[in-house]
């Protein structure tokens, strides 16, 4: 049991320590690679609460795939001047726009975990059955029966997202030359070499 | 107090006893994949230092630890430094869980499937760390790209995976290999085993797939600004990979440490043996194909993962559900 709670405050403080440096670091490179850490951390708890599959899928989605994509964002588009402004310009519209949501997030946390404590006065406890059943055959359960509805809600609101992203950035371009495979592999000699008698001083005309 | 002690001197002999033949395999699995190179070119390879060149990678090792460290003078250092160290770990930590019988494996998990997966996923950041850090253009174009086909990558590996877990009921790697008892998942999931091995290349960065470090355009990638024993950590984190996917397409696939036919002369051989045969045929298919296909251009290589290998495996998807459902055929679980 003592190991149990070493392991969990070595992962909680590094979790703590990291988001703090997410805020505070003047590097932006450097505050993705601390949310990453933090990610990591929280996936650990997850494991050593007993939620494996949790943390699992904590892992591969948020650290395997959007934080690469955080990565992508901060290198390309070279952020870490414009935040270097932001604490030493004087620019300082932006802090008011960030205290109201953060005030906002902290409100919403607070009458979660206050909530908490009443949780079984305002919703019911689902179908979960409790017995020493992997945790990912209990998801599979619940998931698939009792918020198959809800499910199924969260995949038509990622899908419309994904349209409306690929739609917002979507331009055609023209004059861009694509290649078909179909068309490369059923050329023939008689379609790909032409014979043109040729008048002297006249030429021809090609197309592509 | 006493006993703690005695647990971890335990865990730690354990895990030395995994690590230390993956390394040596690792050495020798350089000098199989450049034999079969050079076999195929009618060259002779590596045969000079020891017994058929065998201790070839080892003298490139002491070659490579003598050389001088060098880092940029723009270089972030931090990053620089832990890019190579975290590729190597993560390469080596992912075999905690690989299964080389049904008693000899190091710590056998629950979801050891998604573990693999996400560890393998990880691996971009090495790459892409190294990348960023080394504040230089090739590095930084080498690590862009290699992060874009590994997430693409990625994506089509996962519908595999979720392939086979409908035909086995269960996340846990020793199941997966038990399920395939009577037949091996090779023969019902073809298709989806050449879509893996393909992805597989392409996961590990090599040959047909091998953009991030094209040496006609990009110098040597990410790994142009490194040198001596940082160099040689990439180097050995990326075939302790090759070796793992290998590993893993023989648990999902070929059976794991099952022999091939259940008979007498065959099952007397101890499992582990039947699973090294495996991962070595996977990694000679590995090294040659790295030998007789030529490299792939970056926007054909995008076109194969997104448009051509996601679709068809998201097909196959439905297709073996509804096959396991039709035939009552889905695995009832233990629950």
């Amino acid at each position: 049991m003592i190991i149990h709670s070493i392991f969990f405050y070595f992962f909680s403080i590094i979790a703590i320590f990291s988001s703090l440096m997410v805020i505070t670091s003047r590097n932006t490179i450097n505050s993705v690679f601390f949310l990453i850490l933090d990610f990591i951390s929280v996936g650990c708890l997850f494991i050593m609460v007993g939620a494996e599959f949790l943390g699992m899928i904590i892992l591969i989605v948020y650290v395997g795939a959007v934080a690469v994509l955080f990565l992508f964002v901060v290198m390309m588009l070279n952020v870490a001047e414009q935040k270097n402004s932001w604490f030493t310009g004087k620019e300082t519209k932006h802090i008011h726009s960030g205290l109201i949501v953060g005030n906002l997030i902290l409100l919403e946390l607070l009458v979660v975990v206050g909530g908490w404590k009443y949780k079984d006065d305002l919703m019911s406890s689902s179908t979960l059955i409790l017995s020493n059943t992997s945790n990912t055959h209990q998801l599979g359960l619940v998931m698939y029966t009792d918020y198959v509805l809800y499910f199924q809600l969260a995949g038509i609101i990622l899908l419309l997202s994904m349209i409306g992203a690929i739609l917002l950035t979507f331009r055609e371009r023209v004059g861009v030359k694509r290649q078909s495979y179909i068309k490369q592999i059923s050329r023939n000699p008689s379609s790909a070499v032409e014979l043109k008698d040729v008048e002297s001083n006249k030429g021809v005309t090609i197309d592509d | 107090m006493l006993e703690y002690i005695q647990i971890l001197g335990q865990e730690i002999y354990r895990i030395l006893f995994l690590l230390v033949p993956i390394l040596v395999s690792v050495a020798m699995v350089v000098w199989l994949d450049r034999r079969v190179w050079g076999l195929v070119q009618k060259r002779k390879g590596p045969n000079v230092v020891g017994p058929f060149g065998l201790f070839q990678t080892l003298a490139d090792a002491l070659k490579y630890i003598f050389k001088e460290i060098i880092i940029p003078a723009s270089a972030n250092k931090v990053i620089f430094i832990l890019a190579p160290i975290i590729t190597m770990t993560l390469a080596l930590v992912a075999w905690a869980v690989i299964p080389m019988s049904e008693e000899f494996v190091l710590s056998d998990i629950n979801v050891g499937i998604l573990y693999l997966f996400a560890v393998s996923s990880l691996g971009v950041y090495g790459i892409i760390m190294g990348g960023w850090a080394s504040n230089s253009k090739y590095p930084f174009l080498g690590a862009i790209r290699s992060a874009a086909q590994m997430v693409s990558y990625e994506v089509s590996i996962g519908i595999i995976i979720i392939n086979v877990l409908l035909c086995v009921g269960s996340l846990n790697l020793k199941d997966i290999v038990l399920a395939q008892k009577d037949l091996w998942f090779v023969i019902p999931l073809f298709p989806m085993f050449v879509v893996f091995f393909i992805s597989a290349l392409a996961e590990t960065n090599r040959p047909p797939f091998d953009l991030p470090e094209a040496e006609a355009e990009l110098v040597a990638g990410y790994q142009t600004e490194y040198s001596g024993m940082m160099y040689a950590m990439f180097w050995l984190g990326e075939y302790a990979n090759i070796l793992l996917m290998c590993a893993m397409g023989s648990i999902l696939f070929l059976g794991g440490w099952l022999p091939i036919i259940d008979i007498y002369p065959l099952n007397l051989a101890p499992s582990p043996i039947w699973m090294i045969l495996k991962i070595l045929f996977l990694f000679f298919l590995f090294a040659l194909i790295k030998a007789i296909v030529p490299r792939y251009r970056y926007d054909q290589l995008m076109k194969l993962g997104w448009k051509i290998f996601l679709p068809f495996s998201l097909v196959y998807l439905v297709l073996t559900a509804s096959f396991l459902f039709y035939f009552d055929k889905l695995p009832k679980g233990n629950f």
